[in-house]
């Protein structure tokens, strides 16, 4: 039996589709004859079999840079832009770090590490160079506090939710994401922007978002993918008008009801779906029914995913999911019979599953368990609110109880909010044990939200 | 408003909101018969707090929770500024 044969970005581009480009606010480059162009100086051969930190400050460099390194280096680590410094030696150490690809070369001279290489813009003419392995992706989890977990994927998994729905109907799809591309839900999309034949517009951080949105506009993004906190904070803006992409995805956050109707009133033309995935299980599934949740039927196998609910939360088994966490002393990634607990609560009403929170994000009200996620979901659906976070705090009679700030739609009535607050109490303690039910209501203008995307609760 | 005006119309907007018929408050009814569960009283100093920037429970190391309303008003009220 011959071996299988091995396949890395390289082998998804190709001269012969023209007009692909990878770009930023900045820059654009075209990936139709980027096999024979190197963003590394040519300096690819030293690289390979290498262990590779990629830290750049920039998607772009390293969107390139892992065009080039995949199929070469041995493995390579991704450094999203939030990264603490402070994490950085004991990450390398993990990782076996021996070659670095940085914008920075002054800052690694006396690291110790034997092999820096600068990436650099304008790319400079090279030798195509030919698939010699599969390289070992590693990518970085999005905790809150501590050092991050190494997470071990190669690109087969990475790509396997993307392989298996087939080249996509019609032109070659221009894709972007509010994501970073160093992050899992950003790298899907570069992957799949990679893999369609299609290209891609890179966020930026200090972007405004009107910018970003007319840069979308102009480049004509059909594609288009964020987290439900990108979503509404786009909602929010106002700056969602006349941009009508063809398709709209959802993933990262639990999807509510509220945000799905609200992006399907601001986008009618567009399909809206919403798309499971963690760095460490995964993509599970896209729901595409417009509805929150997935439906029940989703459970056992299903296009080689099979997934299971122990102890409330979802357990997920497939080729697509991570390999290991990596490190000394890292922990097993999955059971023993190869299922990743994703440490999402789900609840079974009727015959569909519905997200109600993270097991780590459980808030504690007077001894009661409660998802601070489920009660968000209740306040979202009032048509006044545009987002909310529900959290704990102290209370001298009950130990904890729970308080929810709520950002109203743009252009609410001032004078409406105690009528509001009202209809938003009601709502909730006609849906929610009374436990559940805000204690106090906080009407601000803004929730933090997360570099990698999501909505801040480090004071949950 | 004074500050009983302002505990009294929180525990009244409370009772509304809980659904709890409200004897006629006066200084020495019990706490107990206001009808307030402690999840209610729970909310009613939350609120308080946010309204007046204090927890007299909460400041005051021993402090015994009050047994009437006259107790709890005068909690509020005997706040060092």
């Amino acid at each position: 039996m011959s071996p299988r044969e091995i396949f890395a970005l390289r082998d998804h581009l190709g001269a012969e589709l023209k007009g692909r480009t990878l770009s930023d606010p900045r820059t654009s480059v075209s990936l139709t004859d980027i096999l024979s162009q190197t963003v590394l100086g040519g300096r690819l051969r030293e690289l390979s079999g290498r262990s590779v930190l990629l830290k750049l400050a920039d998607q772009l460099r390293s969107g390139l840079a892992m065009i080039e390194l995949d199929g070469i280096a041995s493995r390579m680590l991704l450094c999203p832009p939030d990264l603490n410094p402070a994490h950085l030696d004991a990450l390398m150490a993990d990782a076996g770090i021996d070659a670095v690809v940085t914008d920075e070369p002054g800052r690694w001279a006396d690291s110790g590490v034997s092999l820096v290489v600068t990436a650099q813009l304008p790319l400079e003419a090279t030798a195509p160079a030919k698939t010699e392995r599969a390289t070992e992706w590693l990518m970085l989890t999005s905790g809150t506090s501590g050092v991050p977990k190494i997470v071990g994927h190669t690109l087969e998994a990475l790509t396997g939710a993307i392989v298996a729905e087939g080249p996509a109907r019609g032109p070659a799809p221009v894709w972007a994401t509010f994501y970073d591309i160093r992050r899992y839900g950003g790298l899907q999309i570069f992957l799949r922007a990679i893999l369609s034949g299609g290209s891609m517009v890179l966020s930026d951080p200090h972007e405004a978002l009107g910018d970003h949105v007319a840069r979308l506009k102009a480049r004509g993004v059909s594609h288009i993918s964020g987290t439900p906190s990108h979503w509404r904070k786009l909602l929010m803006s106002g700056s969602a008008t006349q941009f009508a992409p063809a398709y709209v995805r959802l993933s990262g956050e639990i999807a509510d009801q509220a945000v799905l109707d609200g992006l399907k009133a601001a986008f009618p033309n567009s399909s809206v779906g919403h798309a499971y995935a963690s760095t460490e299980a995964g993509v599970g599934f896209a729901v595409n029914d417009g509805l929150e949740g997935f439906p029940a039927d989703y459970l056992g196998n299903r296009n080689g995913v099979e997934m299971k609910v122990v102890d409330g939360s979802l357990r997920i088994r497939s080729t697509r999911t991570a390999h290991a966490y990596v490190g000394r002393s890292a922990a097993a990634l999955t059971d023993d019979d190869g299922f990743v607990d994703s440490g999402d609560i789900v609840e079974l009403r009727g015959d569909r599953y519905y997200f109600v929170g993270r097991r780590g994000g459980i808030i504690n009200i007077g001894g009661l368990k409660v998802n601070p996620e489920e009660i968000e979901a209740v306040i979202n659906r009032h048509p006044d609110v545009r987002m909310s976070r529900a959290k704990s705090r102290k209370s001298p009679i009950t130990g904890g109880i729970v308080v929810a700030d709520v950002i109203l739609a743009d252009g609410t009535d001032q004078a409406r909010a105690k009528e509001i607050r009202d209809q938003i109490l009601a709502q909730c303690r006609a849906q929610l044990a009374s436990h559940k039910v805000p204690a106090v209501i906080r009407f601000v203008e803004a929730l933090d939200v997360t570099p990698a995307g999501k909505l801040a609760r480090t004071d949950a | 408003m004074s500050v009983r005006s302002k505990v009294i119309e929180a525990i009244r907007q409370i009772a509304k909101e809980q659904n709890v018929t409200l004897p006629e408050l006066s200084d020495d009814l019990s706490l107990h018969e206001t009808g307030f569960d402690s999840l209610a009283f729970a909310i009613l100093v939350a609120r308080l707090e946010d309204d007046t920037g204090v927890d007299p429970f909460t400041i005051s190391e021993d402090a015994a929770f009050p047994a009437t309303v006259g107790d709890f008003v005068r909690a509020y009220e005997n706040v060092p500024a």
